[in-house]
C-alpha cells in the first residue's frame, strides 16, 4: 500500500485523530502526541497493516521550541512502509514506549532518550545507551554544549 | 670491567666463547635483559576504531608482525605491549585504563594513530572524545598518521624497541616524564576508578 491509502485506513479506523500529511517528507504522517500510542498499536496489530518491523526511531530538533519525532515502520509480508512523526515542545518532551509492540524499540528508545532527552512512559529499562550513564545534557540537541568541546576556527 | 663500563649500554658487546661442547657468553645483564625483552613484544589484541584494521593488517601476513618477536595476546594479562589503535572516547577511556592495569611490569604503551595522540580529526567539536591517551596512560611512542600505514606502526614498534635497549636495569622507569604520569579527569569522563560495569549489578547476567 502507498503512503496515501496507509493514511486513508487508519483516518477509517480513528476518525477522532487529526492525522496531517508532512511536507517535508512524503512517507510520514503527522500524528498528535497523545495519539501516537494507539495508532502504532493498530500498525502492529491489524492484519490487513502487519507492520512487523520497527526500522528506526529518531528525532530531529528545531530550536527555539520544536522537536519532531519520527518513527519508521516496515512490513515484511506486505513490503510497504510507513513513518508516524509526533511534533513535540522542546521543554520536556514525552512519549509512550513502544518497548512491548516492537522489541528493538528498547534500544531506540535509549538512544532517543540519550541523546535528545525524549522521555519514554513504560519503558522497561529507560537508561542512557551511548553516553556515560553520569552524563548532564543531550549531545544531538542544536544547542547543546560541553567543557570539552574546542570549536574549530573559521 | 671498567673500560666497558663507561660505554652506552646499546654499545655493550656481547663476548662469545666456544668451548668443547658449548659456548660460553659474556655481557652485561642489561643487554641479555634488553635483547629478551626487545625481542618478544608481546601486545594486546585490543582496537578501537579504524586504526586498529591497520593493525590487522600490520599483524596479517604482508607485514607480519612475527618478524619482530610480537605476537597478540587475548588477555592483558600476558602482554607487554598495548597499541591504542583508534579514537579513544570518555566512556571508553577508564575500561583502557583498567586494561592497561593488569597488564605486568615491564609495560610500553603506542598511542597509534592521530586521535590517540591529540584527539585527531575529532579534536574541534567533539564532545566525547578523549583528546590524547597520554592523559590516562603513559605514552612511550606516538605513531602519526590517520590511520598510520603498516609501514609507519611497524616502525614506531622498531623505536620501541630501541627505546627498551637502552634502559638500564633498576633505572628503567626512570625515563623523565614518561613513566609517572597523574591521570587527568576530564569533563564529563567516568571515574578512572570505578564506575565500571559491574557484573553483579546486571539482572541478566546475575
Amino acid at each position: 500500500m502507498k503512503v496515501a491509502e496507509l493514511g486513508e485506513k487508519l483516518r477509517q479506523h480513528f476518525p477522532e485523530v487529526a492525522f496531517h500529511e508532512d511536507l517535508e517528507n512524503p512517507q510520514a504522517l503527522i500524528v498528535p502526541e497523545s495519539d501516537y500510542r494507539q495508532v502504532a498499536e493498530r500498525l502492529r496489530r491489524d492484519p490487513e497493516l502487519d507492520f512487523d518491523y520497527l526500522e528506526f526511531q529518531t528525532c530531529c530538533d528545531h530550536p527555539p521550541n520544536r522537536l519532531d519525532f519520527l518513527a519508521y515502520f516496515y512490513s515484511y509480508q506486505y513490503r510497504h512502509r510507513l513513518a508516524l512523526k509526533v511534533v513535540l515542545e522542546r521543554g520536556l518532551p514525552s512519549l509512550p514506549s513502544l518497548a512491548d509492540l516492537w522489541a528493538n524499540a528498547d534500544w531506540n528508545e535509549r538512544e532517543v532518550f540519550d541523546l535528545f532527552g525524549v522521555v519514554f512512559h513504560g519503558h522497561p529499562d529507560l537508561r542512557r545507551i551511548m553516553m556515560p550513564e553520569d552524563w548532564e545534557g543531550y549531545p544531538l540537541r542544536k544547542d547543546y554544549l560541553h567543557p570539552n568541546v574546542v570549536k574549530r576556527p573559521d | 670491567m671498567g673500560i666497558i663500563s663507561g660505554l652506552p649500554i646499546e654499545k655493550i658487546p656481547i663476548y662469545l666463547e666456544k668451548v668443547p661442547g658449548g659456548a660460553i657468553m659474556m655481557t652485561g645483564v642489561n643487554s641479555i635483559l634488553n635483547e629478551a625483552k626487545a625481542s618478544s613484544l608481546w601486545y594486546m589484541l585490543f582496537g578501537l576504531a579504524c586504526c586498529a584494521i591497520e593493525m590487522m593488517a600490520t599483524g596479517a601476513s604482508r607485514y607480519d608482525f612475527d618478524r619482530l618477536g610480537m605476537i597478540f595476546r587475548a588477555t592483558p594479562r600476558q602482554t607487554d605491549l598495548m597499541i591504542v589503535a583508534g579514537t579513544l572516547t570518555l566512556k571508553m577511556a577508564p575500561r583502557v585504563k583498567l586494561l592497561y592495569d593488569q597488564m605486568p611490569e615491564p609495560k610500553y604503551v603506542i598511542a597509534m594513530g592521530g586521535c590517540t595522540v591529540y584527539g585527531g580529526p575529532f579534536y574541534h567539536d567533539s564532545y566525547s572524545v578523549l583528546k590524547g591517551v597520554d592523559k590516562i596512560i603513559p605514552v612511550d611512542i606516538h605513531v602519526a598518521g590517520c590511520p598510520p600505514r603498516p609501514e609507519s606502526l611497524m616502525n614506531g614498534c622498531i623505536q620501541l624497541q630501541n627505546l627498551i635497549r637502552t634502559e638500564r636495569l633498576g633505572h628503567d622507569r626512570d625515563r623523565p616524564g614518561l613513566r609517572h604520569i597523574t591521570p587527568r579527569q576530564v569533563p564529563g569522563m567516568p571515574p578512572l576508578n570505578g564506575g565500571l560495569i559491574r557484573p553483579d549489578q546486571i539482572p541478566i547476567l546475575r
